[in-house]
C-alpha cells in the first residue's frame, strides 16, 4: 500500500488488484469490475453503430475506484457524482439495465430519458455534467446529515479537472470551518478532455486541500483490499462527530478517450496505461474465475442490449 | 402606532418561519448578531436560532451551491445575496443546479429554496452594488422570480415561496426597506387601493376605479413610488386617470388577471428600475401584445433606465435611473424613454 503524500506521483507499478500472494479476490468484485467495464465498453459499440444519442464518458480505467469505495459506504450516505458517472452508480446499485434503458431514452430508464448519460438521480445518488458544481452541493448535503444526526456522509467524486473551478476552494474552505461530514473522491487521471495535466496544474490536489486544513490522501494503489484497509478507519472517522472533511485522491489512468474520439493523447502513453491496467493481470492470476464471471457477465449485458433495443422509447411526464 | 416598516416586516417573516418549521434555515455574508445582515433583515435570527443561521464566508458560489444541497437533503434553505450585484458568483448553482435538479432527473423533484437578493440604485452606492439583475435570470425554466413591494405582506409570501417546490429568487429594492407596509384602503389623500385576481396576484392603486383609464402602468417593487408620483400629477395636470399595477411574481408573470384591465386601458406602459435589451418590461409586453394584439390603442411603452453603469453621485444618478418624469412623460404621450 502506498499512501502517498507530496508531489504527483507516477501510476503504480504493482500488479493490479491481486497476485498470486494475495487470496482470490471476492466473487463479487470480479463481477463489479467486469460490468462496468462490459458496460462501457457496450455503450462504444452501441455509438459506433449509431444506436446512441449525444455523447457519454466511459470510465475505463478507472472502475476500480467505485468498486473499492462501495462497501465502505451505507444506505444513509449521499453521492454525487459527475460526467464520468457510469462506474460510480454500478458500484452503487449494480442496476445495468435502469442505466442502458436511460442512456438509449427507452422505458425503464432511470430518469425516463431526460437525464441521459450525466444526469442521475436516485436514492442517495445524484450526478450532473457541471464540473466541481456539485462539491457546494454535497457540502451542504452534509450539513443537513450532520444537524439531522445518524452516521450520513456526503461523497462527491470529482476528477482532477476540476480543481480548476473556484467553487471546489470555496467549499473546502466552509467544509474545514464547519466540520462537515464530506469526502471528495478526487480521480485523477492526468487529464482533462484533451489536455494533460502539466498544463493546468501547479502544485498539488493534497496540498490544495492541505491548505484549508482538510485531510488529503493519495492513493496509487488499484487493489481493493489495500484501497479499503487504508480508507475504512478514515471513512468511520467521518462518521464520528465532529467529522473531518477529507479529500482522497486516486492517482489512476482513463484509458479511453473523453468522450467518443476525443483523445489526443500519444498511442505510446495510452499504451503505457493499459500496461497498468487491472484486467490482465487479474485474468492471469485467476483465470478460470475471470472466465466464469465474465461470461455471466457478458450474457447479462448482451441481454440487456437485446432486450433494450426492444423496448418502447421513454415517456416524460413532466413534458411541457 | 405606524404600520411595519418593510424590513421589519421581513424580519418578521423570517422569524415566523424559523420559530414554525425546522426545516427553515439561512445562509449568507455577515448574519450573525448583533449585525444582524447587511440590511437587518435577519437581526435577531442567530441569537434565538444559532443552528440553522450559518454566517458564511464572502463565497456566493459556495453557499449558493451548499442550499442547493440542503434542499436536495428535505431543507428549506433561504440565502442571503447581500447586494443583487453579486449574483453573477451564484448563478451557475442557481441555473444549472437548484432550477434543472427541480425537472432534469425525468421526474418533479421539489427543491425549496428562496434565494433573497437586495437590489436597486437611489442610494449612492454606485456601479457595483445598485444594479437591478432581474433580466438576467428571467426566462429559466422552474426558477420563479419575485418582487417585494409595500403591498404584498412578506409574511405570507415567505411562507408560500419556501413551499413553492421550485427556486425563488426575491428581489429587495433596498429604498424600500424603511418603508412603511400599506394596508388595503386608502394610500393617501388621493390614491386607494386593494388586491386584485384570484390569489391576490396585485395590487391595484387609482383614485376612483374608473371604468376606461387613460393608462395603466405596471410597476413592480419601488418604482410604484415614481409611478404613483407621475401619475398624481398627470391627474392634476392633465386629468389623466392612470390605474397602477403592483405584482409579487415577476415570472412567470401572471397576465390573466389583469387582461380584462389593461384591454380597457388606453395606454399601458411597464416600468421598472433596470435597463433594457431582454428586460423583465419588454417580457412583460410581449406577452401583452400576444393576447391583446387588435384591442389596443398604443404601443406598449417599456420604461427603463438609462442604458449605463450607475454613477455615484446623486445628481449623475439621477440622469441614469428611471424618474417619475419619464413616467409623467409617456404617461401624456408625448415621449417614451427607451
Amino acid at each position: 500500500m502506498r499512501v502517498l503524500r507530496g508531489a504527483a506521483q507516477r501510476l503504480s507499478a504493482d500488479p493490479p488488484i491481486a497476485t498470486e500472494a494475495t487470496p482470490a479476490p471476492a466473487e463479487a468484485d470480479i463481477e463489479a469490475l467486469f460490468l462496468i467495464r462490459g458496460f462501457e465498453r457496450l455503450l462504444l459499440d452501441l455509438f459506433s453503430q449509431g444506436a446512441l444519442n449525444g455523447t457519454t464518458h466511459t470510465c475505463l480505467g478507472q472502475e476500480y475506484i467505485p468498486v473499492a469505495l462501495s462497501p465502505l459506504f451505507e444506505a444513509s450516505d449521499f453521492i454525487f457524482s459527475n460526467h464520468r458517472g457510469h462506474g460510480h452508480y454500478l458500484a452503487r446499485f449494480g442496476d445495468a439495465e435502469g442505466l442502458l434503458l436511460e442512456i438509449m431514452g427507452r422505458e425503464g430508464g432511470v430518469c425516463n430519458g431526460v437525464g441521459g448519460s450525466q444526469h442521475l438521480f436516485r436514492d442517495g445518488f445524484l450526478s450532473t455534467g457541471v464540473l466541481g458544481e456539485s462539491v457546494p452541493a454535497a457540502a451542504g448535503m452534509a450539513w443537513s446529515l450532520k444537524r439531522r444526526g445518524g452516521r450520513g456522509i456526503a461523497v462527491a467524486y470529482v476528477g482532477d479537472g476540476s480543481w480548476g473551478e473556484g467553487s471546489i476552494y470555496e467549499t473546502l474552505n466552509i467544509a474545514s470551518l464547519w466540520q462537515l461530514p464530506l469526502l471528495i473522491v478526487v480521480e485523477n487521471n492526468a487529464v482533462a478532455q484533451s489536455s494533460c495535466a502539466e498544463r493546468y496544474r501547479a502544485g498539488t490536489i493534497g496540498d490544495r486541500a492541505r491548505a484549508f486544513g482538510v485531510r488529503a490522501l493519495s492513493i496509487a494503489s488499484s487493489k481493493l483490499d489495500e484501497i479499503r484497509n487504508c480508507l475504512a478507519p478514515e471513512i468511520a472517522a467521518l462518521r464520528t462527530r465532529p467529522p473531518r472533511p477529507l479529500v482522497v485522491e486516486f492517482v489512476t489512468r482513463r484509458l479511453g478517450p473523453h468522450s467518443k474520439s476525443d483523445d489526443p493523447r500519444p498511442p505510446q502513453l495510452v499504451a503505457e496505461l493499459w500496461r497498468s491496467d487491472w484486467e490482465a493481470p487479474l485474468r492471469q492470476h485467476h483465470p478460470a474465475l475471470c472466465e466464469r464471471v465474465a461470461a455471466r457477465v457478458g450474457a447479462r449485458l448482451e441481454a440487456l442490449r437485446a432486450n433494450a433495443l426492444q423496448k418502447p422509447f421513454s415517456e416524460w411526464a413532466d413534458a411541457r | 402606532m405606524h404600520a411595519e416598516r418593510i424590513v421589519e416586516n421581513l424580519n418578521r417573516a423570517h422569524h415566523e418561519l424559523f420559530g414554525r418549521d425546522p426545516a427553515v434555515c439561512l445562509i449568507g455574508e455577515d448574519l450573525l448578531d448583533p449585525y444582524g445582515g447587511a440590511f437587518k433583515v435577519s437581526r435577531g435570527l442567530s441569537t434565538l436560532f444559532p443552528e440553522r443561521v450559518l454566517s458564511a464566508p464572502i463565497s456566493e458560489c459556495a453557499f449558493t451551491g451548499m442550499a442547493c444541497g440542503m434542499a436536495l437533503a428535505g431543507e428549506k434553505p433561504i440565502v442571503e445575496i447581500m447586494f443583487g450585484d453579486f449574483i453573477g458568483y451564484a448563478f451557475d448553482p442557481l441555473w444549472n443546479l437548484a432550477a434543472k435538479s427541480v425537472s432534469m432527473y425525468g421526474r418533479r423533484v421539489p427543491v425549496h429554496l428562496l434565494v433573497r437578493c437586495t437590489v436597486g440604485g437611489n442610494r449612492g452606492f454606485g456601479a457595483t452594488h445598485s444594479q437591478s439583475p432581474q433580466k438576467h435570470l428571467l426566462g429559466i425554466p422552474d426558477l420563479d422570480l419575485f418582487e417585494v413591494n409595500p403591498f404584498h405582506d412578506n409574511v405570507e409570501l415567505l411562507a408560500e415561496l419556501v413551499e413553492r417546490g421550485n427556486p425563488v429568487l426575491l428581489f429587495e429594492n433596498k429604498t424600500l426597506y424603511s418603508r412603511h407596509c400599506l394596508r388595503e384602503g386608502d394610500l393617501d389623500d388621493l390614491f386607494a387601493w386593494r388586491f386584485i385576481g384570484p390569489r391576490r396576484e396585485f395590487a391595484k392603486i387609482c383614485i376612483e376605479e374608473p371604468e376606461t383609464p387613460d393608462a395603466v402602468v405596471i410597476a413592480p417593487g419601488s418604482v410604484v413610488f415614481p409611478a404613483l408620483e407621475a401619475a398624481r400629477r398627470a391627474f392634476f395636470d392633465r386629468e389623466i386617470e392612470t390605474v397602477v399595477l403592483t405584482p409579487s411574481q415577476l415570472h412567470p408573470f401572471p397576465l390573466t388577471p389583469i387582461l380584462d384591465e389593461l384591454a380597457r386601458a388606453k395606454r399601458i406602459l411597464v416600468v421598472e428600475e433596470g435597463i433594457a435589451g431582454g428586460s423583465w418590461a419588454e417580457s412583460v409586453a410581449t406577452a401583452i401584445y400576444s393576447r391583446l394584439w387588435g384591442r389596443l390603442e398604443n404601443p406598449v411603452a417599456c420604461l427603463h433606465s438609462k442604458s449605463s453603469i450607475i454613477p455615484c453621485a446623486r445628481h449623475l444618478e439621477e440622469r441614469v435611473l428611471l424618474q417619475s418624469g419619464h413616467i409623467f412623460e409617456a404617461l401624456i404621450g408625448e415621449s417614451v424613454r427607451a
